[in-house]
């Protein structure tokens, strides 16, 4: 319980730093000396405290959905495994439950877009459904192999079990990895698929849904996109790379396994940033290619998994 | 007691279509007599499916008649009482909702013969679910598809009406035909029409005959069920039935089918090859799949739904084929697990699919149109209507904390299952099933902002949204029964899948009895703690996170203020209800990637200022519309040959005397000829 309440505060205020550091090096990469890691932090607080303007067109479902947006990004976060497996406790650890509650989240951003009645915002929420309808279930087959070769689908379990698999079954979880690295991609919101930091509406997703918010509520939907690119992070390093996850239980052990989880996860996004720097954005209609890859990486790295 | 009950449900049904009928020139009491007694009716109804399920007793009894083989039988076992729940559930919600609804169409139609088939479709639904004799079942079968037929036809002013009734007219016959068919092989072989004798008798019957059976069957209850290639009758017939009874169709009449199907293809036929589970659970894959993209490009609202009962339909069958598969394999535990899914889901999809047509029969009652594009905004004038509708849309796209999700966690379980536990044929089986499940969820769910969003969110698309109102309390009561069952459906899974355990076990098959799990029934587990999932817990830390992220936010930022200001248009004033975005533009991306299934065509109707300088536009109108592949490729050509055999089969249809003396005298010549030597 505590473990739980620690993960609830202490996650999410990592998250901007997270963001921070992929703008530092995504600039790098492109010759600019870019902002301080920390700015993410400033953001924030400035939008917390500026006034909002809201369309009069917009019902209770815009008004809700950073709320919503917010607390599920947190409640995944709190789900996904950092210290080892003691949060095996945790009741709703479960890759499913965490799966659709991203998907939950996805279906109330989509309706607030579509609620002020812009067309920017209809549009974004027609390609961001269209592309987690898709991306689904290449997550969920990205997920099942380490399921089905942990026998168990408790997070925190599928990581520590993984952990000990024996050198066999690493062809089955690399393979899984790379179809979850292009689901990753595809939700966060990454280039090939999505530019975060556009807003040409030829190209837009994620930031022609979120057009017309402002204020706390921007901020909190800035924070909740953070947090679900800190969750795909945690969640990649410790499915497929488990390595430093701790079975005790004593302060020391998690402390030690918490510190590598967040080196692991820095250093997946500096790849990450380095990959979406090196790619251009695909037409939208490339993408559906994209995540049949990573379907079919899904499928076979089951069929490697259990035959 | 127990008797009494089930006679008193039967007789109130009666009362209530005759008393309808009666009193059909006063159409407000005709009304309310109609309603009424069918609201006590069910009431009853799901006291006695209570009563049976808690008691765990078996009703069975014969009304006397006087024909040979045509016994009415009647047995309530549990399975049975699942399903009168099921049955008196969405017929309390959907004969109050009928008060109100009817009212728009008092000065147009005949509404007390409105409410005698209303009142026999629920009776004939009751005794479908009883029946236990395969005559009697047969003919009450025909009553519920005859009775509903009605039902259809009841706007019969509109020709589109005329013609979905044919259609459906049409092709439940050629399911009754079939069911028929499986009925008569199963009496050969068992010489009795009896549904227990035939059980018992059932180890038998020889595989050739019981393989015969179970196509049949399934061609018989499938057709019913909806499930794709069948499915032609369904969205059209759904779409033209009053709201309330599209409610009753789409959430209990096509789940009677699935309801068979566990009576055949467990109870009676026993444990089949693995081939019979294999079929039904491709169907289930294929069909939802189809289903829920055949919805997306839907912007009828009642054809939408109904196209989602068939994606619906699908994960039942998911549910139900993968259980067949493991009965063969002699994997009861699992066989167990992936029935209650199906089972399950089964109720699920009753309530929330009853919720939605409700939901969007109020939204049609307002703006009298069922094109979506034409709605929009309704948010704002139909507050409740749109909570309940969300609710719905949030269940039914298998979304967390609800219902849907449930019951598709404990299908993704008995599909992961096959997958980790099988050979590779099946294990590959499973793989594309599983994998069908997550795209089908994903697609739900864009289906869902779709409707929900062009519907409720923005600004009124046409004259008639702006001035919607909300709809009178008897129509937003039930939707926020069915709502509030949605809510505790989810929250009680775990309780829901132990009853459920226990009413397969009493139908029988899964062989052994088991201890149940050690845990609390709070939380379902899977395949020995493979899995588990407490829906409280999941559902009350949803609620926590999300008001503790709302009092968090009302401390930070207490003093800021909120004003409002028209949305951001690139400077242009005046943004208009036509410039959002439509049903068919949000869809349009996911047809253009499915484009092989849909081959959907493109018209663009434009019309120029100046005709011969064709550069500045008056109106530029684009249709995309989507063929309808079955009529195209199955059933037109079906019909061709038909009529082409018919034609020449009319030759011998002389009109002669004499000929047809011929023919009895040739008939007779070789019956005589087959008793001799065969």
């Amino acid at each position: 319980m505590i473990l739980i309440i620690l993960k609830f505060i202490l996650l999410p205020l990592l998250s901007p730093l997270m963001v921070g550091i992929v703008r530092k090096v995504k600039a790098l990469m492109q010759n600019r000396q870019g902002a301080r890691i920390y700015q993410p932090y400033f953001d924030l607080w400035k939008l917390f405290h500026k006034d909002e303007v809201i369309s009069p067109d917009a019902s209770w479902i815009f008004f809700a959905t950073p709320y919503i947006l917010f607390g599920l990004s947190i409640l995944v976060l709190v789900a996904v495994p950092v210290f080892g497996s003691v949060e095996s406790l945790i009741p709703f650890s479960d890759f499913l439950v965490v799966i659709y509650m991203v998907a939950a989240a996805t279906f109330f951003l989509a309706l607030s877009g579509i609620d002020v009645g812009s067309a920017f915002g209809g549009f974004g929420s027609s390609r961001e459904m269209t592309l987690a309808a898709l991306t689904e279930g290449v997550l969920l087959f990205a997920l099942l192999p380490v399921a089905l070769l942990t026998h168990t689908t408790n997070l925190a379990l599928m990581a520590t079990y993984a952990a000990n698999l024996p050198v066999t079954s690493y062809f089955a979880v690399i393979t899984a990895f790379l179809g979850y690295i292009i689901a990753m991609f595809s939700e966060t919101g990454r280039i090939p698929f999505d530019n975060p930091a556009t807003h040409l509406e030829l190209t837009m997703i994620h930031e022609a849904m979120i057009l017309e918010y402002s204020g706390k509520r921007l901020a909190l939907i800035e924070w909740a996109s953070a947090n679900k690119l800190l969750f795909f992070a945690l969640l990649g390093v410790n499915m497929f790379f488990p390595k430093g996850l701790t079975q005790a239980g004593d302060p020391m052990a998690l402390l030690s396994a918490f510190g590598i989880s967040v080196f692991k996860t820095i250093l997946l996004l500096v790849v990450i940033a380095v990959a979406e720097s090196s790619v251009a954005k695909f037409r939208l209609f490339r993408l559906p290619d994209i995540l049949l890859t990573g379907f079919i990486l899904g499928i076979i790295a089951i069929l490697v998994a259990v035959i | 007691m127990i008797a009494t009950l089930f006679l008193m449900i039967m007789s109130l049904y009666g009362i209530g279509a005759f008393t309808s009928l009666l009193f059909r020139k006063n159409k407000e009491v005709a009304t309310i007599y109609g309603n009424f007694f069918a609201i006590a009716a069910s009431v009853l109804g799901i006291i006695l499916g209570g009563e049976i399920l808690l008691t765990q007793t078996v009703l069975t009894g014969t009304f006397p008649t006087s024909l040979p083989l045509f016994s009415l039988t009647f047995r309530l076992d549990s399975l049975s009482a699942y399903f009168l729940l099921i049955i008196s559930t969405v017929a309390l919600a959907s004969s109050t909702y009928g008060v109100g609804y009817m009212r728009h169409y008092f000065s147009k139609y005949n509404v007390g013969v409105f409410g005698f088939f209303y009142n026999l479709f629920l009776l004939s639904m009751v005794l479908v679910v009883t029946a236990n004799n395969a005559f009697y079942f047969l003919s009450v079968w025909e009553i519920m598809s005859l009775s509903s037929l009605f039902l259809v036809l009841f706007e019969y002013h509109n020709g589109e009406t005329l013609k979905a009734g044919i259609v459906y007219f049409v092709m439940t016959h050629v399911g009754t035909a079939c069911i028929v068919a499986a009925c008569l092989l199963l009496y050969g072989a068992t010489g009795s029409f009896d549904f227990s004798t035939i059980a018992r008798l059932s180890s038998h019957i020889p595989d050739a005959i019981k393989a015969a059976v179970f196509v049949l069957a399934l061609i018989g209850f499938g057709t019913k069920a909806g499930i794709i290639p069948l499915h032609i009758w369904l969205p059209k017939a759904h779409s033209a039935a009053p709201s309330h009874v599209s409610a009753l169709m789409s959430g209990v009449m096509i789940k009677l089918g699935i309801f068979m199907m566990f009576r055949f293809f467990i109870e009676i036929l026993g444990q089949g090859p693995f081939w019979w589970g294999a079929i039904i659970l491709a169907i289930g894959a294929i069909s939802s799949v189809l289903g829920v993209l055949y919805a997306l490009s839907e912007h009828d609202i009642k054809r939408l739904l109904a196209y989602h009962s068939i994606e619906n339909i699908g994960i039942i069958l998911l549910g139900l084929g993968s259980s067949m598969i493991f009965l063969s394999l002699h994997l009861p535990a699992l066989a167990l697990l992936a029935a209650c899914a199906g089972l399950f889901h089964t109720f699920n999809h009753a309530i929330f699919k009853s919720l939605l047509f409700m939901g969007a029969g109020s939204v049609i009652h307002a703006t009298h149109t069922r094109n979506i594009e034409e709605y929009g905004g309704l948010i704002k004038h139909m507050p409740y209507t749109a909570l309940f509708f969300l609710i719905g849309s949030i269940a039914i796209s298998g979304l967390p904390p609800f219902n849907g999700f449930a019951s598709e966690w404990v299908t993704f379980q008995s599909l992961f299952a096959g997958i980790s536990l099988l050979d590779v044929a099946g294990k590959t089986l499973f793989l594309f099933a599983a994998g069908s499940l997550a795209l089908t969820g994903g697609l739900a769910a864009a289906c869902f902002v779709k409707a929900f969003g062009i519907t409720f969110l923005a600004r009124p698309r046409s004259h008639e949204s702006e001035k919607a109102k909300e709809s009178s309390l008897w129509m937003i009561v039930p939707l926020g029964f069915l709502s509030l069952l949605t809510i505790i459906f989810g929250l009680g899974a775990g309780w829901i899948i132990e009853g459920l355990k226990q009413i397969l076990l009493s139908v029988g098959n899964f062989g052994v009895a088991f201890s149940s799990s050690s845990t609390s029934p709070m939380t379902i587990v899977a395949q020995n703690g493979f899995a588990q999932l407490n829906m409280p817990i999941v559902f009350l830390s949803m609620v926590v996170s999300i008001l503790v992220v709302y009092f968090f936010t009302r401390v930070i930022s207490a003093k800021q203020k909120v004003a409002r200001g028209a949305t951001w248009d690139c400077g242009y004033i005046g943004l208009e209800g036509h410039m959002e975005i439509t049903a068919t533009a949000f869809s349009r991306t996911l047809i253009m990637i499915f484009k092989g299934l849909f081959q959907p065509s493109q018209q663009h109707q434009v019309e120029y200022i100046d005709a011969d300088i064709r550069y500045l536009k008056k109106s530029h109108a684009v249709n995309i519309a989507t063929e309808n592949l079955y009529e195209k490729y199955f059933y037109t050509p079906l019909q061709i040959i038909t009529e082409g055999i018919s034609r020449k089969v009319k030759v011998i249809q002389g009109g002669n005397l004499n000929e047809y003396l011929l023919y009895i005298f040739i008939a007779i010549i070789g019956l005589l000829v087959w008793m001799r030597y065969f």
